[in-house]
């Protein structure tokens, strides 16, 4: 069966975009078959992220209008050839994303015999959010450990139990999951940022996952590749935690504390770098 | 700087300049064409659409670009045409059964 999953937030640049390439990719090394739809209309982003950008000609809302099909839109990943991405069009055109249309591509992937569908939300909660949440079975609602981003997260959630298919057909609700991301446990410590105790207790929806802040966010999307496929760092850690904890496995939250200083660091006084995180 | 900064630092250095190649390439592609050109995006959209038809063109190593030369607009396509087959969606023909 099919699962439908959306990556949202309300609040824009929290990390939607990473996340959603991040459990794309997870799920396909997990060997399941994959698409990763990017919802942004006007900000196509996700094929950079994943480094397919070269390889565009179609998009989604090509595939909408009838200008071309699904099998000539979508690209496969040159890692792994059970993982898709349906990228974004570039046109102004908000409206372009119908909700037949959306309803259409979602049912021929479901068809196609697709495990998950991901959609990359946009950020705000307007139409083009709205979309992307519309047939999602379940959601994750990424947040930064920071008052507008929960604030935000909590209108997020408001609307995945209001404004969604499953709330129109009275249908069991949208299982939502909380992902914390670009946390850093230091600052937490200094009690500088909120912990995820505090945003737990916030929002009341199950954590799935901490994402630690990581200058390995960065390279990956320098880069093309997803975090996930260099297992090195800790946020690629965190993420596989998070694709394992999705599936149902049960995992061990992981990068909660600060990183204890080890004898090199305090040698060379380093900045708590990436290195250690996984040492300590 | 500590140690493991230097130890990173020529892959830093690396990914920058990768993200730059790979933004260079992509923004040539989508810039909009100057005035009198508009029709220059849609040009560029339908040769990708005509190349990727076929499976020995790997769209990664197609470029497409405007540069200005003296009085004129020159487009530049550039493809390489690889031997071996690598196929844009093949394993779609089975996911879509
Ligand atoms: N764990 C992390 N550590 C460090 N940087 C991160 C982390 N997660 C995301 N980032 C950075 O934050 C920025 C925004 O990330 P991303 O594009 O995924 O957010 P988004 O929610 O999709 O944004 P938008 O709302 O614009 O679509 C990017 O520069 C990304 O590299
Ligand atoms: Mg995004």
């Amino acid at each position: 069966m099919s699962k439908v999953v959306v990556v949202t937030s309300g609040k824009g640049g929290v990390g939607k975009t990473t996340t959603s390439a991040n459990l794309a990719a997870g799920l396909a090394l997990h060997g399941f078959r994959v698409v990763a739809i990017d919802f942004d209309v006007g900000l196509r982003n996700l094929d950079l992220v994943m480094g397919c950008e070269r390889r565009v000609v179609y998009d989604f809302v090509n595939v909408i209008r009838g200008e071309a099909s699904l099998r000539q839109a979508v690209i496969r990943d040159k890692r792994l050839d059970n993982l898709y991405i349906l990228p974004a069009s570039q046109t102004r055109d908000k409206e372009a994303l119908t909700q037949d249309g959306v309803a259409k591509v979602i049912e021929e992937f479901k068809a196609a015999g697709f495990d998950y569908i991901i959609c990359d939300s946009p950020a705000g909660i307007e139409w083009g959010a709205q979309m992307a949440m519309f047939f999602a079975d379940e959601a994750i609602v990424v947040t930064n450990p920071e008052v507008s981003s929960v604030r935000d997260s909590d209108r997020i959630i408001g609307l995945l139990d209001a404004k969604t298919h499953r709330a129109a057909q009275g249908l069991e609700p949208i299982k939502t999951h909380l992902l914390l991301t670009r946390y850093s446990p230091e600052r937490v410590a200094k009690g500088e940022m909120l912990s995820y105790n505090d945003v737990v207790e916030l929002l009341r929806i199950p954590l799935i996952g901490v994402i630690p802040e990581s200058p390995a966010v960065l390279q990956a999307s320098n880069a093309g590749a997803p975090v996930v496929f260099d297992p090195s760092s800790a946020a690629a850690q965190a993420y596989l935690d998070l694709v394992r904890r999705f599936v149902g496995e049960e995992v061990p939250f992981r990068f909660l504390e600060p990183v204890k200083r080890g004898f090199f660091t305090r040698i060379f006084g380093g900045g708590g770098g990436e290195s250690f995180a996984y040492a300590g | 700087m500590g140690l493991f900064d230097l130890f990173f630092w020529k892959k830093r250095q690396a990914t920058a300049s990768l993200a730059k190649d790979r933004l260079s390439i992509i923004v040539a592609r989508e810039r909009r064409g100057s005035a009198g050109l508009d029709y220059l995006p849609q040009l560029k959209q339908e040769l990708l659409a005509v190349l990727a038809k076929y499976e020995r063109i790997d769209l990664d190593q197609v470029n497409v670009s405007v540069e200005r030369e003296g009085d004129c607009d020159v487009l530049e396509l550039n493809v390489v045409l690889s031997d071996s087959a690598s196929p844009r969606n093949g394993a779609l023909a089975s996911a879509f059964g």
